[in-house]
């Protein structure tokens, strides 16, 4: 004790404290503070009512009052919870503008009100649930068997490692590469807007973990360096004349321009 | 006493380099080659590099050509893969083929850098002998005596493409079996002969199991020995020629102005060379090049969005994307005739290469030019044929983004069926426009020039005279600047002898030379003629005050000429 007294008016003593009573109070926080609310539960009543009023008041305009459709928009009587996390969560709607595709955006709703709408959908007609997190586990699936899957049914839209893909008349297949699990699950189940429908029949669950799989292996990188955007030869014939002639054409100026 | 017959001590060698050359000098009399060839004296531009960066390529791509032959397995045979490559290739059907390509970039030590750099020198390879021709296309390089040279490259422009091709369908992968997939199509297309020539090339029906082994023949000895051997005929001619220089005061037709190969050409040669392989290497090594891991082995049914050949094969992936499917496949008496694959993959390729092969005779003709250059031209000075490179690259440009269409697609949000219209109307608008423009350019360019020769450059500096008038004066230009712009020839059209003689019979083969005398026109109408000495001193009269200072550095230029006004 003696030796602790003794250091009581070091000059560092001050600065040590105050990092003690953060650290603890960060400590107590931690322990204490209210855990967040897991919206993993069976929907409630409440929800279905709350997704309702969501629904009037940012959807209703195209997709009709009681989501049964119009001339603009279709009918979501049927589409279920999936389809809605898809759209909402990635924030293709509430849509931005019409245009060839509704492109993807910082989600308009959060998590919760993501959750009210597909509650409320899903009260309308059965339809495709939101995949469980066993079911889009990547981690579980095969990605040989996902590769060969992804090649057959995906690679002639999306590109060969989902790098993305021109469609007809401006729309287009957008990158994979930031798109999370569930989402490409969903993608998979419900077919939103120029995707052909992959339902369980034809691409088992099982199946769209591994085409989950081999998606979420392509972001490991390349084994041979930069990727240049997995574009195939196009950027890879960019980039010999940028870097290699470009570089050459220099070095043979830098030469030439030396004096012999 | 002395039995001594080689030369007298005094001139013996003495170092050991010294000795080694004399020893072989002496049972190979070398010494006078080598004397010959330090002392060949070469022009100094860069430009001149482009050639060599192409041939370096070619050694780099020899070198790790040689490595991966080591490794390849050209077979077709199926197995299942099990190997240090990606997780997603585990267990799968695929060729020995594919499966080596594999096994050479995974478990290979330096394998994959070695793919990598050779793939990647391919695509430098093409690019600088395009650059390369292009040098030689807008200088006039192609010129007598280099017709047969430039005929030469055009064969290893052609050789090139076709290594290109056969290498890159040797994985066995996806991506490239749909190449191979187009060529079947392609082969298939040409009249009467197609599926006959479709069962000889893949050995039967489309892929069988032969392709990659005759491609692997192909690719590993012939079109390699083809262009060994042709790049010797053209180091050879070039060498014979001599080395053609940019025009410049002292430099002619008769003689070169360079510096001598020894040591200057050879260190720059060698530090060329050590510059193409370091770019290379460090290409290689950090860049990825054709994984075909992420296309997987190749199977007829997929094919991935984004399918395309490598860049200098694009060409003919665009004329493919941009010609209309609807109503040009054509059955006559049950037998069909795709015009829709002839026309984009056989006509226009053909049309292409016809123009390169046949340029440089094309244009001597219509010059009525049999003289010798070894002076370059300026491609101001040659407006018609500076257009007429310009609108084939035009054209040539125009198919490669056809056939990049897709990608323009996504990446600018564009429609993609806009973007292929677009680019129906630019093939055949573009090269016109890239002509017409570049024409006025070159035009405006030699006015300019004769502006310049005719008053001198601008100094900015102004001067009032007594009788209170301003003018700017002008500095003339010195005798280097000044004989590049006007030393050089500005052709004519052709001039034919009259339709009929001098009784007024009609001459035989009047209408053939009337019709080049057209084409000669078509070339030669529109001139501008080089400053003579007679307009240079009648502007220097005229502007006489202009050069109040700087008159008495050049005074045989400024003399009485009475015309002074001519040129205004």
């Amino acid at each position: 004790m003696k030796a602790l007294a003794a250091r009581r008016h070091h000059r560092a003593a001050p600065v040590v404290l105050l990092l003690l009573a953060l650290l603890v109070t960060g400590g107590l926080y931690a322990v204490l503070a209210p855990s967040p609310a897991t919206a993993e539960t069976a929907s409630t009543a409440t929800d279905v009512e709350e997704g309702h009023r969501l629904f009037q008041a940012n959807c209703a305009t195209c997709h009709g009052p009681n989501a049964e459709g119009t001339p603009e928009a279709p009918s979501l009587v049927g589409v279920g919870a999936a389809a809605v996390d898809f759209q909402v969560s990635t924030g293709r709607m509430p849509m931005q503008m019409s245009g060839p595709q509704a492109a993807a955006k910082p989600p308009q709703m959060n998590p919760e009100q993501t959750a009210q709408l597909a509650a409320y959908i899903a009260s309308l007609g059965a339809g495709p649930a939101i995949p469980t997190e066993e079911q889009v586990d990547a981690s579980l699936g095969d990605s040989a068997n996902g590769a060969l899957l992804f090649r057959t049914n995906c690679a002639m839209c999306h590109n060969a490692v989902g790098a993305g893909g021109a469609l007809s008349e401006g729309k287009w297949a957008p990158p994979l590469d930031d798109v999370s699990e569930q989402n490409l699950y969903q993608a998979m189940l419900t077919g939103p807007q120029s995707m052909p429908v992959f339902n369980d029949a034809n691409i088992t669950p099982d199946e769209k973990r591994d085409v989950i799989a081999y998606i979420v292996e392509q972001r490991d990188g390349s084994a041979g360096g930069i990727s240049l955007g997995s574009l195939g030869p196009v950027s890879e014939g960019l980039w010999a004349w940028v870097v290699g002639l470009g570089l050459m054409i220099g070095a043979a100026v830098w030469i030439g321009a030396k004096s012999s | 006493m002395s039995t001594d017959t080689s030369p007298s001590a005094a001139d013996a060698p003495t170092t050991p380099a010294g000795k080694a050359a004399d020893y072989l000098d002496q049972r190979t009399s070398v010494g006078g080659a080598v004397k010959e060839f330090a002392r060949k004296v070469f022009p100094d531009h860069w430009s001149f590099m482009l050639g060599e960066m192409a041939l370096f390529s070619f050694v780099v791509l020899l070198l790790t050509g040689v490595f991966l032959t080591m490794f390849f397995d050209p077979s077709m045979a199926l197995i299942e893969y099990h190997g240090d490559g990606p997780e997603a290739m585990q267990g799968q059907l695929m060729s020995v083929a594919f499966a080596s390509t594999l096994d050479l970039s995974f478990e290979v030590r330096g394998g994959l850098l070695m793919r990598q750099i050779h793939h990647w020198a391919a695509l430098v390879f093409m690019a600088s002998i395009v650059v390369h021709m292009m040098r030689v296309f807008f200088t006039g390089a192609f010129r007598k005596p280099r017709e047969i040279n430039w005929l030469v490259g055009t064969v290893l422009m052609i050789l090139g493409l076709a290594a290109g091709f056969s290498g890159y369908s040797l994985p066995d992968d996806v991506l490239s079996g749909n190449g191979l997939r187009i060529t079947d199509g392609v082969v298939k297309s040409l009249p009467i002969i197609g599926s006959y020539l479709s069962y000889f090339v893949f050995g039967g029906e489309f892929p069988g199991e032969h392709i990659i082994p005759r491609l692997f023949t192909v690719h590993i000895l012939l079109v390699p020995a083809l262009i060994l051997a042709l790049i010797g005929v053209h180091l050879f001619l070039m060498v014979l020629h001599k080395h053609t220089q940019y025009p410049g005061g002292g430099r002619t037709h008769k003689n070169v102005v360079g510096y001598p190969l020894f040591p200057v050409y050879i260190a720059k040669m060698g530090g060329n060379f050590f510059i193409v392989f370091g770019i290379l290497a460090l290409m290689g090594a950090t860049m990825s090049i054709n994984n075909v891991w992420n296309y997987g082995p190749y199977d007829p049914s997929p094919i991935g969005a984004g399918a395309q050949p490598d860049w200098y094969m694009l060409f003919l992936e665009g004329s493919l994307r941009l010609m209309p499917g609807a109503g040009t496949e054509w059955v006559i008496f049950g037998y069909t005739l795709s015009l829709n694959v002839l026309i984009p993959a056989v006509v226009i390729p053909g049309l292409l290469f016809t123009f390169l092969f046949v340029y440089p005779f094309l244009e001597a003709r219509v010059t009525g030019d049999k003289r010798e250059h070894h002076v370059l031209d300026r491609p101001r000075n040659v407006p018609v044929r500076t257009g007429l490179g310009v609108a084939f690259l035009t054209a040539f440009v125009i198919l490669a983004l056809a056939g990049s269409n897709d990608l323009i697609a996504t990446h600018f949000a564009m429609s993609l069926n806009q973007i292929t219209w677009a680019f129906r109307i630019l093939f055949f608008v573009g090269p016109v426009l890239g002509f017409w423009i570049t024409k006025r350019i070159c035009l405006g360019l030699q006015r300019k020039d004769r502006e310049l020769v005719l008053h001198g450059h601008e100094t900015g500096r102004i001067v009032r005279f007594a009788n209170g008038e301003y003018i700017e004066v002008h500095r003339p230009l010195d005798e280097q600047e000044r004989w590049l712009r006007v030393n050089y020839d500005a052709h004519k059209p052709l001039e034919i002898e009259p339709a009929t003689d001098a009784r007024g019979v009609k001459r035989p083969g009047y209408k053939k030379d009337k019709r080049w005398q057209k084409l000669s026109r078509f070339f030669y109408e529109d001139r501008v003629e080089p400053v003579t000495p007679a307009e240079l001193a009648a502007a220097h009269s005229h502007g006489e005050h202009d050069e109040v200072e700087s008159a008495q550095h050049s005074p045989e230029l400024v003399s009485g000429a009475e015309n002074a006004d001519r040129e205004h």
